[in-house]
């Protein structure tokens, strides 16, 4: 599958957006998906549809042979060493939530200490908030350096004898740092704490290889990889499964049932209570081709080629300042433009076709710290083209007109 | 309702030169908003004399275009008002913002009409709605002396 050629692949680019070609800068808060895995919702709802994982007719059992392959698939993907430490949630927010949930319920003791970053996106930290009250641990965050990275220094120096567990982000969707999470997750593990990594922005342009990384919870968010909304997945090393209490109950993840005692099921459905989102894991088998058939690699040099042209172009622009300036950083180009509010970019870019994110992206610490009150955030995926960086410019020109009148 | 229409002359102009924006001296009303989706932020200062007229209204904060022309227009309008008016005022722009096609009241005049109909734009951006009704909510807590910020995230 060549890469220069994959807009064709994407439904959404045949329609038009006020009379414009659709520029789509806003993969980072989700992405736009390929005919491949659309066509696979309709044809499982069409052709294929059961529940799974309880029936023995004929469809429930190819439904189900679906739904466990797509767990097969992921766990490659990632290079997980069992196919169940892949386990579904509803988004990847599910996923941060069921690790603080249960590993609180089961660890975490008053005075413990829960080590974040500036960096967080909120779902990395309001399910962390919940513990403060209902056990009295407390939160610390690692702080950023000017060049809005998070270094390895920064989380040693915050790292104290109560800390208990450590979850940060693989990479900011703001600042768009990478996080050197081997090296952090090697501290950790050299401290007996363990971690948990955000990869909402990691999984969709990384590779990854789990028994690599070494992390013990990686949370992954399905619609940033070409997959259907209301899936996630939740990669958590099988002693934790083990160990952890369940954290939804319902059918599908007991064993016996009586009224004196419940006793329950085995991974992964110890984690998947109740129906689950069918279509979206059948269909997320087919996002996990379409990388595949592209590699990983590739999408990676892609991007990073596109992350460069569009960093030269918008400096060359004087009056756009870009937010962070990390060595090592993914395709996200966030900015201010002097004078003007992002929502008004946002506003006026639209008119154009240029779908960007304003505000402050779930990530209110890290604006706060950097004194902005809102950023307008421009991030690639494997279809954007450097057309669509010069028409970002020439929109972003367009706006400066208008206030500058 | 394309660019042109939301952006129109009056949201710019009100936007980079918003009027009334200082603190008034001597106000004996006054409350904050903030819009924490957007970073939009307001604080609106009021003197009503002994009849109950807003003898001086203005403005503190920052903001989009739609969040500071809205504020400015406001200001504007609401000087030497009635408190009866203020109210009949906020509750037919708020009506006019989230669904009437115009404002009834006969308290201002059809070109001051107009000005706020400018605004009426941001109903094809329903997140940017909260831009536009920031200071109004807001002027509504000073009048009723609310202590509490004006939070847009608690209305409608």
């Amino acid at each position: 599958m060549n890469i220069n050629n994959i807009k064709k692949q994407f439904p959404i680019f045949n329609n038009k957006v006020h009379n414009n070609d659709l520029v789509y800068l806003d993969s980072a808060n989700s992405s736009q998906k390929p005919q491949m895995v659309v066509d696979r919702i309709y044809d499982f709802y069409t052709k294929e549809f059961s529940n799974v994982g309880r029936s023995v007719h004929y469809l429930a059992v190819a439904a189900t042979n679906l739904y466990e392959n797509t767990r097969i698939m992921m766990q490659k993907y990632i290079n997980a060493k069992d196919p169940n430490e892949i386990v579904f949630t509803k988004g990847a927010t599910e996923a941060i939530n069921l690790v603080a949930n249960t590993f609180g319920q089961k660890f975490l003791r008053e005075g413990d200490e829960i080590l974040l970053t500036e960096l967080e996106h909120h779902s990395n930290y309001v399910p962390w908030h919940y513990l403060r009250k209902l056990k009295g641990v407390k939160i610390n965050f690692a702080e950023i350096n000017n060049d809005g990275e998070i270094t390895i220094e920064s989380i040693e120096k915050s790292i104290t004898p109560k800390t208990k567990m450590i979850a940060i982000t693989h990479l900011s969707n703001v600042t768009g740092a990478i996080l050197p999470i081997k090296e952090i997750t090697s501290l950790a593990h050299s401290k007996n704490i363990p971690i948990l990594i955000d990869g909402c922005q990691g999984a969709p342009h990384l590779k990854l290889d789990m028994q690599d990384i070494d992390c013990d919870f990686y949370a992954i968010s399905c619609h940033k990889m070409y997959g259907p909304t209301g899936l996630g997945v939740l990669y958590a090393k099988k002693k934790w499964l083990d160990t952890l209490p369940p954290y939804q109950g319902g059918g599908g993840m007991i064993r016996e049932v009586k009224k004196e005692g419940i006793s329950f099921g085995d991974l992964p459905n110890k984690y998947e209570a109740g129906t689950m989102a069918t279509a979206q894991v059948i269909a997320f088998g087919e996002s996990i081709k379409f990388l595949n058939q592209i590699g990983i690699e590739n999408i990676e040099k892609h991007e990073s080629e596109l992350t460069k042209y569009g960093e030269e172009v918008l400096r060359k622009n004087n009056s756009v300042k870009l937010v962070g300036n990390p060595k090592n950083k993914g395709s996200v180009l966030s900015f201010t433009l002097d004078g003007i509010h992002a929502h008004d970019i946002a506003t006026i870019l639209d008119e154009d076709g240029v779908a960007i994110r304003a505000g402050h992206h779930c990530c209110q610490i890290l604006h706060d710290k950097l004194g902005l009150s809102a950023t307008a955030r421009a991030s690639l995926g494997v279809y954007n083209t450097k057309d669509d960086l010069d028409k970002l410019n020439e929109s972003i020109n367009k706006c400066k007109k208008i206030f500058d009148r | 309702m394309d660019l042109k229409d939301l952006y129109q002359e009056i949201i710019l102009d009100h936007g980079k030169n918003p009027r009334n924006l200082r603190k008034t001296e001597n106000f004996n009303k006054d409350a904050k908003g903030h819009n924490p989706l957007c970073g939009d932020k307001v604080h609106i200062f009021l003197k009503i004399d002994e009849n109950k007229n807003i003898s001086d209204i203005s403005f503190e904060g920052s903001g989009c275009a739609i969040s500071m022309a809205s504020a400015s227009i406001m200001t504007d309008l609401m000087k030497e008002k009635k408190e009866k008016e203020v109210k009949e005022l906020v509750e037919d722009f708020l009506k006019m913002i989230k669904e009437s096609p115009e404002m009834k009241t006969k308290i201002i005049s059809e070109n001051e009409k107009t000005k706020l109909m400018s605004l009426s734009g941001v109903k094809q951006y329903p997140m940017r709605v909260k831009c536009a009704t920031l200071a109004w909510h807001t002027l509504t807590s000073a009048m009723n002396n609310s202590k509490e910020e004006t939070n847009t995230e608690k209305f409608d």
